[in-house]
Order: structure tokens, then C-alpha cells, then sequence
């Protein structure tokens, strides 16, 4: 008798389930990223991109609410953001898994959503390969080639740089950070003539002996990568402290390391550094200035979005849209992935969309230099360029023109 | 041990039906296997949790091997710990996954480290030891991560196991398959162990600790004997280290992390040294204490760091025989009273 | 020839500023181990007390850096002295795996204090105006904050070493480090020398800790463990309680992990290890320890 009772049972259930779907549903989505320690400020900074995206469309969902559930991935490495995805997925039974700063976080949890079938929308991590490990994932944020590709032919040509050391944090989005400028910049001509492992993510280093090999080679440019937060501050002081500028080295990099919310801490250090990026809070679109002053309405003047806010109010859009897709029933990873493929969205950065063919981000990279203007720092733009993808996977280089699932 | 049985004095009567009963199985024993299993069917949201308990139950108790038994600090344990991994998952990731072969591998491999720096390290006492572990654990990891062609550097590697006997998939979403592996394995370490601490030789262990000058005067080969040892607690670290990887699917350089080291030799103290169940009482309570804080307490301020430290504290002052000691006291004062 | 004068000058200068930072530091942890045989591995959070102390009174209440120095110095050293006195004391005779339980723990304590009063991220300090920027040796350019790095850690030396060997407080200190009980039966009060050797200690590391700032990038909370490991491969390679050992086995490391670094930036923080191994293989007792 009781083996016919429990699917009877939850037959009744499933009815009484599709009998409310028509009324309110409440989506349950987690969100993994840094909240505690050293990169606490870099998860604090999407988190308030995905709110302040949230509380701005509350009611673009016709009834339906979502329920964020943070989880920290404490450090960069996977193991703890792997965790917490398998808690989110079995204990709270989220039905989307966002945020993820850390490439290696993103990576640690491929396989696992790949069993369980729970989209992903990735908020940061750049390294290229990472949507070709599942095929749940889109990336809103941007990939490693886009700004270092990018950096590469512009060193070369209007820098007129012809040498170039590199010096990045030794972690994927390092490796594919200069190996992008070193493909742009030699495919231009000039010639990269040391790249500087630069310890790991999980501490900030001390950079001087780095900087000072780099120095001791004599180069026109020195590209460098380093995770943003903490890392990104230390790397304008070490390459003032050692005189570097005065040395005739330009120091140019992706717009980690000049993160629109730590530039004025950065000080004068930062003048004159030359940065490509998808995004930094001084682009004069009416959509970034608007995005601007309701987030400082929001959290307060002295709070000013970066790259990785914008990632986070971007990645919460595409939540949205997957969500509205769904309209109120479950939200499954094969519907989410129809949905965002060539799902197109007006940024505060600029048009952005999601390439079909890759579930990656196709954007404008903009090139800008920090300047003084009263007694502020600023970014200025000196040229743009639209529509770009990720040059990985358009060139099928190693792992990027490889499926990892 | 039996040739003392013929005195017949009371008291000797008693110490030789003590020497004689002590390595008997006690009811209690059975209480950590019945509370596994049921963990296991009643909070299978936790299952992830319970796994990670269970693996650093064996890591603790291999620790404790050396440092309750045989009175050796160590600060690097993960040294074999992260050895281990590291095997079982460069064996995975090049065509050979199965999960048994990566377990003896990775006890083996962690085993020919352990003598061979157990054999010059042990020479040291004290501080020098003390540095000496540290130094071999950081390097180790330093290694993993400068060879990153071989070892993925940072980021580690990721793998897929072959099924156990080519049948059971050790599942890493769920945690079916894979706590129930991993509790078998603790078991059947847990006898091994088990055995060797009742055995002479972990009474000449004890003997050695206490008095090192004495057990080299009755012609105990000292140096021979905590080499020993010290292979078998890092081959039984290499197997925990293989698990906690295992499960996971992934191995990284925080494998050989120094902070590791303290927190398995913290769980040793909190649940009693020298004690066998105290690593299973220590790991437990360590592990859901840190749960607990961060989902109480969260995470964005060091909370769970300031109770550790907090409790650290207290244990070394007024609990010096752990967590352990303290239920032997309950028990000593229950037996008295009932008397 | 002029580049490898430049590379050599380059090592030299940067790890000899390293290297009296380590010294700095890390002989109070030297003379506590050797003089009062107590493994204190909270040494590095009375240096990170130090760090704060003069963050605090240079970014916030615009105290001269050399003052501030000073300061921290007198602060941490009383600071340090109730824990001595009241803590450490009870732990002199137990066994060392307590004493670096203990420690453990009160660096646990110290992480999570100051990251509740201070913050995770790092603090840096806008450096006098006289330490800003670089100097000119004719043969190569240097931040001028290194160079007086080294000039204020020689001038640290010089007194240290004319203290312990010209004073009578330095050569009580010597003969209880030597010889406690000797010491004792000629009348000296160790419990109080102990006491004071402590507070000078950890006085020095809070001075390292300060003038660490712009040479660490920055204090930060994981301070106190970070460091704490080069702290205690100094000590152990120099020889418990030996200061000479100390300084020497600090010049050492400072210059071979700088060297390390720039030569070999893809292994370049293992060798200082290696090195540390090879040492106290040959020499467990440290390079100038008593066997």
C-alpha cells in the first residue's frame, strides 16, 4: 500500500505545484564570491552590482521574486568555492549559480554543474577557456584576450614600444593575459623580451625584486597583470618607489590594475599609466553616468563602481532575462542557455551581447590613460574599439579552441 | 606481556588484567561507526561536511601517531598529506583513475618521503625539528606550485576517478558513494591503527616519549624506532590526503598549506592527545565549530579565527588532556559516585 | 660589465635592507628562545602590533614617522610585559608542543583583532618627504627608503652589540643565556632579567614591525603569520640566543631570497628553503650555535 501512496502523493504535489505557477514563484539563485579577507572588497563590489541591479527591476518579473543566497569562496583557490556550490545545489536546491571572481573558482565548480544541470552566469573570471569547460555557463564580464590582445598592437603601434618585459600573477588569468599581449604585441612587430612570474594570487607579494629585473632589462613597456583589490594598489607603488617612469619604462596593463574604485588610494603613482578594459567609471555614455549616480545614490559618495560592480549589475540582467524566460517555471540550464545565447543587454559599458557560438561576452575595449584633473585622478579615453570578442577562441589556441566537458 | 600473570599479589592481579583487557573491545567503540551511519541517512544535506570530517578523523589520527604516541611535534604534516593528493591525482590525470591504486600509491609515495626525511630530520629535536618540518612542507609546496607543467600550478588539477572495482562512481555532487568509501577506508585504517598502538611497539613508542634517555639505556634502537613510526604516519597521512582529493575531483597547492598543519595538530589537542578517539572527538568539534560560527557569525569579520584561538588557548591552559580527558574525568567521577 | 655591476649592486642593496629588517625582528625572537628556551610563536604579532601602532599615529594623527617609530617601540615593549609576566611564565617548564599551542593560539587572537579594529587590506603610509623617492650612488639608482633601511638597521646593530658586550645589563643577559643557574648563584635575578629581555624583544620586533611598512608592502592582519615562518628559519639557522648567528644568518637570507627572486622569479621563493634545509642538515645547531 505505501509503495502506491508516495507517487500518489507527489503526483498531488505536482499539481498543487503547476496549480500556484501561475501566481508568484520564488527563484532561489546562489551567488559565490570573495566575502571575507584580503579580496573581501572585490566580492563586496559585485554583490552591490547584482543588488543594485535587483532593486532598480523589481518588478520586471511579473509577480515572480528571485532569493540570492551569498556563499564566501574566501580565497582564490577552487576547493571552497566548489564546496559551496555543492551545498547551494544539494542543501539549498538553487536553481542558478552566479558571481565567482576567481578563475580557478569558476573552474572548480564546472564539472559539478555539469552533473547537476544548474546554468551559471559568470560575473568576473576572465580566463578564456572557462565557458569551454561547460556548456551551462555564459560569461558577462570579459576574457584576458580582449584587453591583452588588444594592449598588445597598441604598445606596439601608437606606444611605439618595441620592447616589452611582462610580469603577471602566476595563475590562469595571468598566463592568458600575456600570452594575449604577447601574440598582439609581437604580432605588431615589437618583441617581449622577459616575462616575470610574479608569485601567486593567494598573497601580495613584495614586487621589488620583480620590478627591478624588469628594470634591469631596459624595456619601452612593462605589461602587467595582477588580480585587482590589494594586488593592483601595491603594483603602482613599487613602479613609483623604484623610479621606473624616470628609467624611460611605461607601465601598461588590462584595467585590473587601475580598478576605477582603488585609483584615487593609488595616488600619484598611477599617472600616465596606460590601461585597455571593457570598463572603468569614467566612460561619458548616458547609460554609465546615470549607472553612476544611482549607485553612489545608493551606497554612498565615497563608494564608486569598477569593472567588477559592472560585471555584477550586467550578470544580474542576464539572470533576470533567463528568469523572465522561465516565467515561473523552473528555471532549467537548457532554457537559461537558449535564452542567453545572443542575449543583448545596453550596458553601462557600452552594447553588449553573448556570442551563440561561445557563451562568452562580445564588447567594446577601450583604451585610456590616468590623468590629473583637479585633485582627482582620472581615466581618459583615447580610443575605442567595438564589438570585440575573444581572440582565444576565434584563433582556437590550446585549451580555447578545445570543448573541456 | 603475559609473564608477570604468575604474581598473585591483588594489585598486580589488577595491573595484569588491565595490561590484558586495554586493547579489548569496548561497547563504546561502536558509538563513532553508529553515528556515521546515522548522519549519513538523517542530514544528507551535510553530507559534503561529514566527508570532510571523516577524512581529517584519519589525518588527525595519523598525526597523532607522532605527536601523542611517539612525542614527535611536527608543524609540516601536511607534507605527506599533500604528497598523497598530489600522487593520486598526477595518477588520475595520466590514464590511471582507479581510486584503490591511487590509495596505495599515495601511501607508498608518502611513505618513502617520510623515511627519507624522517631519517635526517629526526636526528633534530625541539625547535630545529620544529623549523625543519615547516621548511620541507612550505618547499613542497612551493615545488607544486613553481612546476606548474607538471602540477597545474596554482589552479591544480582536475580529474575524474574510474569507479571503485569498476563498479561504484565516487560521486562528487551528491556525496552518496563517496562518504560511504571514505568511511570504510577510515575504518579499516582505524583498525590498523588500532592494532599497531596496543602492539609492544606502541607501548615502546609511549616508553619513548617519556623517557628517551631510558629507553636507549634498555637497548631500544630510539632513532630506528621513531623513524618507523613516523613512515607509518605519513603513509596513513597519504592516504587521507588521497581521499580528501579523491572526493573533490581536484587537487591544489593548499593541500601542502602550513596552516593546515596547525589546524590537524589543534584538532589533536582539543579532542586529546595520545588518546586514539581524541582525534575523532577533535576533528569533529573542530569542524563543526568552524561551521557553526561562519553560518551563526558569517564570515565577513575573522570570527572563526578568534574562537579558535580563544579555545586554543584555554585547552593548553586548563585542559591540557583535551576534550577526551575531560569525558575520562566525567566517567572517573560517574564510576566513584556509583561505587 | 656596467649591467652586471648594476644586477649585483641591485641584490646587494635590496637584500641588505631585507636582511636588517629580518634582523631586527627577528633577534627578540632569538633571545626568548635561547634565553628563555620558550617557543613564542606569536613573536610576529608583536612586530604586526608595531606595524598598526605606527599606521595609527602617522595616518591619523600626524605624528612624525621616527617618532611614531619610537613610540611603537615603547608601547608594544609594555604591552608585551603583562604577557610575560601572566602568561608565558606558567609555560616555561611545560613542554614546548604547549608553549606553540599557546602562541598559535594568541596569534589566532592578534589576526582577528586587528583585522576587527583595522580592516583586512593593507595600510600603507605616506613616507616624510625626506624618505620619498630615489638617490643617485653614481653607479646605480635606489629608493632612498632603502637606504636608510640599512643605515638605521646598522645603527640598531651597532647599539644591540655595544649593549650586550659593554654594559652590565648585557653581560648579565649573556651569563643567563649561557648559563642560568651559574647566573643565578652569583645573585643575578633572572625571573627579571627575563622579564625586561622580553619587553627589549618585543620593543624591536614592533620597530621592524613599523619600519617593515613600506618595504612589505603594506601592514596587514595575515602579518604575524606570513612572516613568521622567515622569523623562525632566521633564529634556527643563526643559533638560539646567538646574536652574532642571528645577524649573519639574517644577511644570508635577506640577500640569497632577493637574489633568488630576481634571478629566478619561477622559483625564486623556494630557495630561501633550500637553503634553510642544507644549513641545518649539516648544522642543526645553526651556523653559529653551541652543539
Amino acid at each position: 500500500m505505501k509503495k502506491y501512496l508516495i507517487p500518489a502523493l507527489s503526483a498531488a504535489g505536482i499539481l498543487a505545484l503547476s496549480a500556484v505557477q501561475s501566481d508568484a514563484r520564488e527563484y532561489k539563485i546562489g551567488f559565490i564570491g570573495p566575502m571575507s579577507g584580503g579580496a573581501a572588497q572585490l566580492g563586496q563590489q559585485m554583490e552591490r552590482g547584482a543588488k543594485l541591479y535587483m532593486k532598480l527591476h523589481k518588478s520586471q518579473l511579473g509577480g515572480h521574486t528571485v532569493k540570492m543566497i551569498v556563499r564566501d569562496s574566501k580565497r582564490p583557490g577552487g576547493p571552497i568555492a566548489k564546496a559551496a556550490a555543492q551545498e547551494l545545489i544539494t542543501r539549498e536546491k538553487v536553481e542558478l549559480i552566479t558571481g565567482l571572481i576567481f578563475s580557478p573558482n569558476a573552474m572548480s565548480i564546472a564539472p559539478l554543474v555539469n552533473k547537476s544541470k544548474t546554468p551559471v552566469v559568470i560575473m568576473n573570471a576572465g580566463t578564456a577557456f572557462i565557458p569551454n569547460m561547460s556548456p551551462y555557463m555564459v560569461r558577462v564580464s570579459f576574457t584576458m584576450w580582449q584587453s591583452g590582445y588588444i594592449m598588445g598592437q597598441h604598445a606596439a603601434g601608437k606606444l611605439g614600444c618595441k620592447t616589452a618585459v611582462s610580469g603577471y600573477t602566476n595563475y590562469p588569468p595571468g598566463k592568458d593575459s600575456v600570452a594575449a599581449f604577447k601574440k598582439g604585441f609581437e604580432s605588431s612587430g615589437g618583441k617581449v623580451i622577459d616575462a616575470i612570474p610574479m608569485g601567486g594570487p593567494a598573497k601580495v607579494p613584495d614586487f621589488t625584486p620583480f620590478f627591478q629585473r624588469a628594470k634591469s632589462k631596459n624595456p619601452n613597456c612593462m605589461y602587467v597583470f595582477v588580480p585587482g583589490g590589494n594586488h593592483a594598489a601595491a603594483v603602482a607603488k613599487t613602479y613609483q618607489a623604484l623610479a621606473m617612469r624616470k628609467a624611460g619604462v611605461q607601465l601598461i596593463g588590462p584595467g585590473d590594475i587601475t580598478q576605477s574604485s582603488l585609483l584615487q588610494a593609488m595616488g600619484p603613482a598611477a599617472v600616465g599609466v596606460v590601461t585597455a578594459s571593457h570598463y572603468n567609471m569614467f566612460l561619458k555614455s548616458a547609460e554609465n553616468q546615470a549607472f553612476v549616480k544611482t549607485w553612489q545614490a545608493e551606497y554612498g559618495a565615497k563608494s564608486v563602481p569598477d569593472f567588477v560592480g559592472v560585471g555584477g549589475y550586467d550578470g544580474m540582467a542576464a539572470v533576470y532575462a533567463a528568469i523572465k524566460a522561465a516565467n515561473g517555471s523552473k528555471l532549467t540550464a537548457d532554457g537559461a542557455m537558449k535564452r542567453l545565447k545572443g542575449w543583448k543587454f545596453n550596458s553601462p559599458r557600452g552594447p553588449i551581447s553573448i556570442d551563440p557560438e561561445t557563451r562568452d561576452i562580445v564588447q567594446n575595449v577601450y583604451i585610456s590613460t590616468v590623468r590629473q584633473k583637479g585633485g582627482l585622478l582620472v581615466q581618459e579615453i583615447q580610443q575605442k574599439f567595438e564589438a570585440v570578442k575573444d581572440k582565444c577562441k576565434e584563433l582556437k589556441l590550446g585549451k580555447c579552441g578545445k570543448k573541456l566537458y | 606481556m603475559t609473564a608477570i600473570t604468575g604474581a598473585d599479589t591483588a594489585a598486580t592481579a589488577e595491573a595484569v588484567k588491565f595490561l590484558q583487557t586495554r586493547h579489548r573491545f569496548h561497547w563504546a567503540e561502536v558509538l563513532p561507526w553508529v553515528i556515521a551511519i546515522a548522519v549519513f541517512y538523517l542530514l544528507p544535506g551535510y553530507r559534503l561536511l561529514a566527508t570532510q570530517i571523516l577524512v581529517m578523523i584519519l589525518f588527525a589520527l595519523s598525526l597523532d601517531l607522532i605527536v601523542g604516541y611517539a612525542g614527535i611535534i611536527s608543524l609540516g604534516h601536511t607534507a605527506f598529506f599533500g604528497t598523497g593528493a598530489y600522487i593520486t591525482a598526477l595518477l588520475a590525470a595520466n590514464n590511471i583513475p582507479d581510486p584503490l591504486i591511487g590509495l596505495v600509491a599515495a601511501a607508498i609515495g608518502a611513505a618513502v618521503l617520510g623515511f627519507l626525511s624522517g631519517w635526517v630530520l629526526l636526528r633534530t629535536a625541539g625547535l630545529t625539528l620544529l623549523v625543519l618540518t615547516m621548511a620541507v612542507t612550505i618547499m613542497l609546496g612551493e615545488l607544486a606550485n613553481d612546476f606548474d607543467e607538471i602540477t597545474g600550478g596554482f589552479d591544480g588539477i582536475n580529474f575524474t576517478n574510474s569507479e571503485i572495482f569498476g563498479l561504484i562512481e565516487i560521486d562528487q555532487l551528491w556525496y552518496t558513494s563517496s562518504y560511504i568509501y571514505v568511511l570504510v577506508v577510515l575504518f579499516l585504517s582505524f583498525l590498523l591503527i588500532r592494532t599497531i598502538v596496543h602492539a609492544p611497539f606502541g607501548r615502546m613508542l609511549i616508553g619513548i616519549r617519556e623517557n628517551t634517555k631510558r629507553m636507549s639505556a634498555i637497548g631500544t634502537p630510539v632513532h630506528q624506532r621513531q623513524v618507523l613510526v613516523y613512515v607509518i604516519s605519513a603513509a596513513i597521512a597519504g592516504i587521507a590526503g588521497a581521499l580528501w582529493v579523491q572526493v573533490q575531483g581536484n587537487v591544489t597547492t593548499g593541500v601542502y598549506a602550513f596552516e593546515l598543519s596547525g589546524d590537524v595538530l589543534i584538532m589533536i589537542i582539543l579532542g586529546g592527545t595520545g588518546r586514539l578517539y581524541g582525534a575523532f572527538i577533535g576533528a569533529t568539534v573542530f569542524k563543526i565549530l568552524e561551521s557553526l560560527t561562519e553560518q551563526i557569525l558569517g564570515t565577513n569579520q575573522p570570527y572563526w579565527q578568534l574562537t579558535i584561538g580563544i579555545v586554543l588557548i584555554l585547552t593548553v591552559l586548563f585542559a591540557r588532556r583535551g576534550l577526551y580527558g575531560i569525558f575520562e574525568d566525567i566517567g572517573e567521577k560517574w564510576k566513584d559516585r556509583s561505587q | 660589465m656596467s649591467s652586471f655591476l648594476n644586477e649585483i649592486s641591485t641584490v646587494l642593496v635590496f637584500g641588505l635592507a631585507y636582511a636588517m629588517l629580518l634582523f631586527i625582528i627577528s633577534v627578540g625572537l632569538s633571545i626568548t628562545m635561547g634565553l628563555m628556551g620558550f617557543a613564542n610563536l606569536a613573536h610576529g604579532s608583536f612586530a604586526m602590533a608595531g606595524g598598526y601602532v605606527t599606521v595609527t599615529l602617522v595616518s591619523q594623527m600626524n605624528v612624525p614617522f621616527a617618532v611614531a617609530l619610537l613610540i611603537a617601540f615603547i608601547v608594544v615593549a609594555f604591552l608585551s610585559i603583562p604577557f610575560e609576566r601572566f602568561l608565558y611564565r606558567h609555560l616555561y617548564r611545560r613542554p614546548e608542543l604547549d608553549q606553540v599551542l599557546l602562541t598559535i593560539g594568541l596569534v589566532f587572537v592578534s589576526i582577528a583583532g586587528v583585522t576587527f579594529i583595522w580592516g583586512p587590506d593593507p595600510h600603507l603610509i605616506l613616507m616624510p618627504e625626506y624618505l620619498q623617492g630615489s638617490i643617485n650612488l653614481g653607479f646605480n639608482i635606489f629608493p632612498k627608503y632603502r637606504i636608510f633601511m640599512i643605515v638605521a638597521g646598522a645603527v640598531i646593530v651597532a647599539g644591540l652589540f655595544y649593549g650586550l658586550e659593554r654594559t652590565s645589563i648585557g653581560a648579565k643577559i649573556r651569563a643567563a643565556v649561557d648559563n642560568r643557574r651559574m647566573a643565578e648563584s652569583c645573585g643575578i635575578n633572572t625571573g627579571r632579567i627575563f622579564t625586561w629581555t622580553f619587553a627589549l624583544g618585543s620593543g624591536m620586533a614592533a620597530l621592524g614591525g613599523g619600519l617593515g611598512i613600506q618595504i612589505l608592502g603594506g601592514i596587514k592582519p595575515v602579518f604575524a603569520f606570513e612572516y613568521l615562518v622567515i622569523f623562525l628559519i632566521v633564529v634556527a639557522v643563526g643559533g638560539l640566543g646567538n646574536i652574532r648567528g642571528t645577524f649573519f644568518a639574517a644577511l644570508i637570507l635577506g640577500i640569497i631570497d632577493f637574489a633568488g627572486k630576481f634571478y629566478f622569479p619561477e622559483g625564486g621563493a623556494f630557495v630561501i628553503f633550500a637553503v634553510t634545509i642544507l644549513v641545518l642538515l649539516i648544522r642543526p645547531q645553526g651556523l653559529f650555535g653551541k652543539a
